[in-house]
């Protein structure tokens, strides 16, 4: 074991004095993670959507909807609002594009809902912007469902007894919007079983690049007996699995400085939230042992260090594209969405993903995933790993 | 196989009485491998090297310091210890790869070819380390192309061809095995075949073959008998213009042995 240990850290000064595994285990990640963060967050932002308001009622109706209804939906910081005093000027800037929709509440709309008779809201979408329409419609119909509620339990009371004064319909109305709502689908796992951009792109890129970074490791042994050197280190009084031994050693540490550097830094420069450490710590060991279980079983099928380095690399490509380290894979239709699950990525983003939906537990199943690739694909380098530490 | 690389496929090796296999601990203690390529890793200094290696032979740290040190004396290397050896000429290299094998002071330095792609002057220092090696005791198994560093430096050689040990001894012993004996060559005018056949009568002379110009001669003991040779042309009427004296040599005895002038 403390030849083991020689071995590695001589490889890790060795790295670290080149400057390749900082590169590429530490800077590309970070910096591609910074970008592919700044584009889509260019991106998210510039889909804000400007909803234009029309309030010809100023009823008291009419008021909670643009006092209270919209404010909160504007909020959100998706979608702004933007008051408009006339109908024929909100129309005339949609059609200029500045507005995506507009929401008209016509004069005398509070009267009649307070009348129980029918009354509605218009909206006016832009053709260049169907899905802001769409939005704009989708908020009108809630708050119409709303009033619709309030004034069917109102009708309802006031069906079994005498007539009611607007004083009493006013207070039932009152009680009514305030009860709770007796059905409501409370979507959890859409909200919380996925990690939200800054956090995916940091968590895949980490993840995409521990590929490239454990090959330093495992690739040197073939380095090694091309250089000469591993005739030296087999003349020496050590065993031959202490040389293994501080190969792999030396990938499984540059694989947790990579992870653990750009778990820190991705959180303190771009605000990424990785989740519960312990629950991270477990599913960066086991992506750390499937990812050298992998890229070592492809260096021992390589005649030379050089060959070895190149089939990883593709290796590690199509892996990080499957397993959805760019872009959601999983969400995929068909065989792609089945197939993502062939890449360790997947399994780690995954993990992280129910890390967040839930308790450290929810990283055991992704965690036992990375480590059947790893004993699976150690299990068959190690066979092979010590035929290269022969001469 | 002496150094533990390769398994021995028959025989075994011994060295200082410990069975050397590649698994052998004690027996590769006991060896200071230097192999031919230079092994030694260019993105660590001279002294990350030399202690990497004295760590690896499980010398203590305040001892593998002061061994660095000392090979660093040795090998010439102390001003440039802090370089990165991809920094170093080729000859420092070559001294590097040559002083890790001696970190430990082993007794049997096993050298491979150490002065291949050598310039003079640092093929000239290499040659004078391991003298003066040998001279303080330790044993040095050193393997070469070239004939005359084995006679300047070995006391006793052997000859392998196709991986077969062909012949091993002292180089007495080797050139004895050839029976060969000294060439003698004369540039000379007049009747050679007579004077060569005069020659042919002496009991000491092996082999007297007259040419166009010379006589060549192979005699048993070239210094002694030259002038008994010249006497013996000079009496019948040859005149001498030239002698040319060459012993054997190891390169004789390879080609003797194998017929096959020296390869890579």
């Amino acid at each position: 074991m403390r030849a083991a240990w020689l071995i590695c850290l001589k490889d890790l000064r060795a790295r670290l004095r080149d400057r390749s595994a900082v590169l590429i285990g530490v800077v590309v990640p970070l910096g591609l993670a910074f970008i592919f963060n700044s584009i889509f967050s260019g991106i998210s932002g510039a889909s804000v959507i400007n909803l234009g308001v029309v309030n010809a009622d100023h009823g008291a109706v009419s008021q909670q909807f643009t006092s209270h209804v919209l404010p909160a939906v504007g909020r959100s910081g998706v979608i702004a609002i933007h008051p408009e005093a006339t109908v024929t000027q909100a129309r005339a800037l949609a059609a200029k594009g500045k507005l995506a929709a507009v929401i008209v509440i016509p004069a005398g709309f509070s009267a009649r809902v307070q009348a129980g008779q029918p009354a509605s809201m218009q909206v006016i979408g832009n053709v260049d912007a169907p899905i802001s329409a769409e939005v704009a419609r989708s908020i009108t119909e809630s708050f119409a469902a709303d009033l619709n509620r309030i004034r069917l339990s109102v009708a309802t009371v006031a069906a079994g007894t005498t007539p009611l004064s607007p004083a009493q319909i006013q207070a039932l109305a009152a009680r009514a919007a305030a009860a709770a709502v007796p059905v409501a689908v409370n979507d959890v796992s859409a909200q919380t079983k996925e990690l939200d951009q800054k956090s995916f792109f940091a968590a895949g890129m980490a993840v995409f690049f521990l590929f490239f970074t454990v090959q330093f490791g495992v690739t040197s042994l073939l380095e090694e007996r091309n250089d000469g050197t591993l005739a030296r280190l087999l003349a020496a009084p050590i065993s031959r699995a202490s040389i293994l031994g501080g190969k792999l050693l030396t990938s499984f540490l540059l694989g947790v400085i990579s992870m653990t550097v750009l778990a820190v830094a991705t959180t303190l420069l771009f605000g990424a939230s990785w989740g519960n450490p312990l629950g991270v710590a477990v599913l960066v060991v086991a992506a750390i042992l499937a990812a050298t279980g992998i890229m070592a079983l492809i260096a021992t099928l390589a005649k030379n260090a050089e060959q070895a380095a190149n089939w990883q690399s593709v290796v590690a490509v199509i892996l990080g594209l499957v397993g959805g380290t760019f872009f959601p894979v999983s969400q995929a239709p068909g065989v792609l969405s089945r197939l993502t699950f062939v890449a360790p990525q997947a399994w780690f983003l995954r993990g992280l993903g129910d890390l967040r939906g839930g308790s450290i537990s929810a990283v055991w199943i992704p965690a036992l995933a990375m480590l059947i690739f790893a004993v699976v694909t150690g299990g068959l380098a190690m066979t092979r790993l010590k035929r290269l530490a022969e001469m | 196989m002496i150094a533990g690389l390769l398994e021995r496929d028959a025989g075994e090796v011994l060295v200082a009485g410990e069975p050397m296999t590649t698994r052998s601990v004690r027996a590769k203690n006991a060896i200071g491998y230097v192999p031919q390529d230079l092994a030694i890793y260019p993105d660590l200094t001279g002294r990350e090297n030399l202690m990497f290696f004295a760590r690896l032979y499980s010398m203590p740290t305040p001892a593998a310091k002061r061994r660095t040190d000392e090979v660093l004396a040795l090998t010439g290397l102390a001003d440039r210890a802090g370089d990165q050896t991809e920094q170093y000429s080729g000859g420092m290299k070559r001294r590097l790869n040559i002083g890790i094998g001696l970190l430990h002071q082993p007794k049997l330095l096993i050298l491979d070819e150490p002065t291949v792609g050598v310039d003079p002057q640092s093929r000239n220092a290499i040659l004078e380390s391991v003298e003066g090696l040998s001279g303080a005791g330790m044993a040095v198994l050193y393997t070469t192309h070239y004939m005359e560093e084995a006679e300047r430096l070995c006391d006793r050689i052997g000859i392998i061809d196709h991986g077969k040990l062909i012949a091993e001894g002292t180089r007495a012993d080797l050139v004895g095995m050839v029976g060969e004996g000294d060439q003698v060559r004369l540039s000379a005018i007049g009747d050679l075949e007579k004077a060569a056949g005069a020659l042919a009568a002496r009991s000491w002379v092996r082999q007297a073959k007259a040419l166009d110009g010379s006589i060549d001669l192979v005699v048993e003991n070239a210094s002694s008998e030259l002038p008994a040779i010249l006497t013996d042309v000079a009496a019948v009427g040859v005149i001498v213009r030239s002698v040319e004296v060459a012993e054997p040599d190891l390169e004789a005895v390879f080609l003797h042995l194998t017929g096959r002038a020296l390869r890579d």
